[in-house]
């Protein structure tokens, strides 16, 4: 099952009306526990408004003096709603209680994956498709109205900004990357003019990568003919990574050794060509 | 009062972890109501519904840089309001700051909006000589 389509559990500490409220400490580590365990958790007190919540499971944890709050001091729309007493619960009886009603309502479990993806700004993009052109793992796509959009997010892989350093506006962020403007800092003029963005893969075999990447293929092709020796093509693989890994010293080793070999990068280059060019006839044509 | 939200970023170690934990700390005992999340990037991954309440009306977040913050929303269509959100940026600023600023009535919308994209700030402007 696709991300997109799994809920979600929400839960509640409830210390309103008819409940007492929990100490400090106990307050604090279950808040912290179950947010590090990927959780949404509302604090509902008399002071001060949260998010409404209109559909999904939501667990209602509290130290309650009849065993739940008072019916009308909790909103439930449409949302499957489960109460838990935790008076006399510890903190890992808490943590226990949560994986149990997340597991029984067949709500997402957290953390198998770093949420790790392009976020485009689209006060910034000009939908050039450039970022589609470029990557390799199907990361991006175009909505009905042909806009650029990051589509499957899971593809992404973990840690790597390149596509950010393609993008000729810096329109892309990746709100989890150390430094700015690619974690979401302002983009000065510096950024812009000295084309830091782009100097890695610039840089990279001599300017465009897959040309260069190509360029290697067939010259691999015309050597691996004659020597049809595999050793030496998994040798070749790994210069031209290495030599991939020294230019763009922040991109990860694990995404440079997961690319594909260089006659497979030519063919999902020329496929995410296509697909970007198709997309910018489609706009052509939309605009008249 | 806004509504708060607070973002634990929790697979990343880029808001530094003293900070996250003494807002936490602080916002638990405050005896306000708030809205916390273990990741937005994560919510805004599936898609998640529950992103398009926590962008409804004024509202305070304490996550990261308000440029990520609005388009971490936007990229999934909700849209926050220029004019009713204000981000804490937990990365850069510290705890009592934030806590100061999330726990008054007031609220000081912070969003960049398109018209500041490609504008240059003061210190890029030329000088006169």
């Amino acid at each position: 099952m696709s991300i997109t389509e799994e809920s979600t559990l929400r839960v509640l500490l409830y210390e309103g009306t008819g409940s007492t409220e929990l100490e400090s400490e106990d307050r604090f580590n279950t808040m912290s526990r179950l947010l590090e365990s990927g959780y949404t958790v509302t604090r509902a007190t008399g002071n001060g408004k949260v998010a409404s919540h209109d559909r999904g499971s939501m667990l209602v944890l509290g130290q309650f003096a009849d065993g739940q709050p008072p019916a009308d001091q909790v909103e439930q729309p449409e949302a499957s709603v489960r109460f838990q007493d935790i008076s006399e619960l510890d903190q890992d009886a808490i943590i226990e209680t949560v994986e149990k009603t997340r597991d029984e309502t067949g709500a997402a479990e957290h953390g198998a994956w770093k949420p790790w993806f392009p976020v485009i700004d689209y006060d910034r993009c000009t939908n050039c498709m450039q970022c589609l052109s470029f990557c390799l793992f199907n990361v991006y796509g175009v909505d009905d109205d042909n806009q650029i959009q990051a589509q499957h997010h899971d593809n992404c892989k973990t840690n790597c900004p390149a596509c950010s350093r393609v993008c000729p506006e810096a329109a892309i962020m990746f709100p989890k990357y150390k430094t700015g403007p690619i974690n979401g800092d302002k983009v000065t003029a510096e950024d812009m003019s000295g084309e830091k963005m782009k100097v890695d893969i610039s840089a990279l075999l001599g300017g465009d990568v897959y040309s260069a990447l190509r360029n290697r293929s067939v010259q691999a092709q015309e050597r691996f003919s004659k020597e049809r020796d595999e050793k030496k093509a998994l040798n070749e693989r790994q210069k031209c990574m290495k030599k991939l890994a020294e230019s763009a010293t922040d991109i990860p080793k694990e995404v440079l050794m997961s690319l594909p070999s260089p006659d497979e990068i030519a063919k999902k280059a020329d496929e995410a060509k296509a697909r970007a060019e198709a997309a910018l006839a489609r706009q052509r044509e939309l605009e008249g | 009062m806004p509504r708060i939200l607070y973002c634990h970023c929790a697979y990343a170690q880029v808001v530094p972890p003293d900070t996250k934990e003494e807002v936490l700390r602080q916002l638990c005992d405050s005896g306000v109501a708030f809205d916390a999340v273990a990741d937005l990037c994560e919510m805004a991954a599936r898609k998640d519904p529950a992103l398009k309440r926590y962008a409804e009306g004024d509202v305070k977040i304490a996550a990261c840089y308000p440029r990520a913050v609005k388009w971490i929303f936007g990229g999934v269509g909700c849209k926050l309001n220029n004019e009713t959100t204000e981000v804490l940026n937990m990365r850069t600023e510290q705890a009592e700051y934030i806590m100061d600023t999330l726990l008054t009535d007031d609220i000081s919308p912070n969003l960049p909006d398109d018209n500041d994209a490609r504008k240059p700030t003061e210190e890029e402007l030329p000088t006169a000589n």
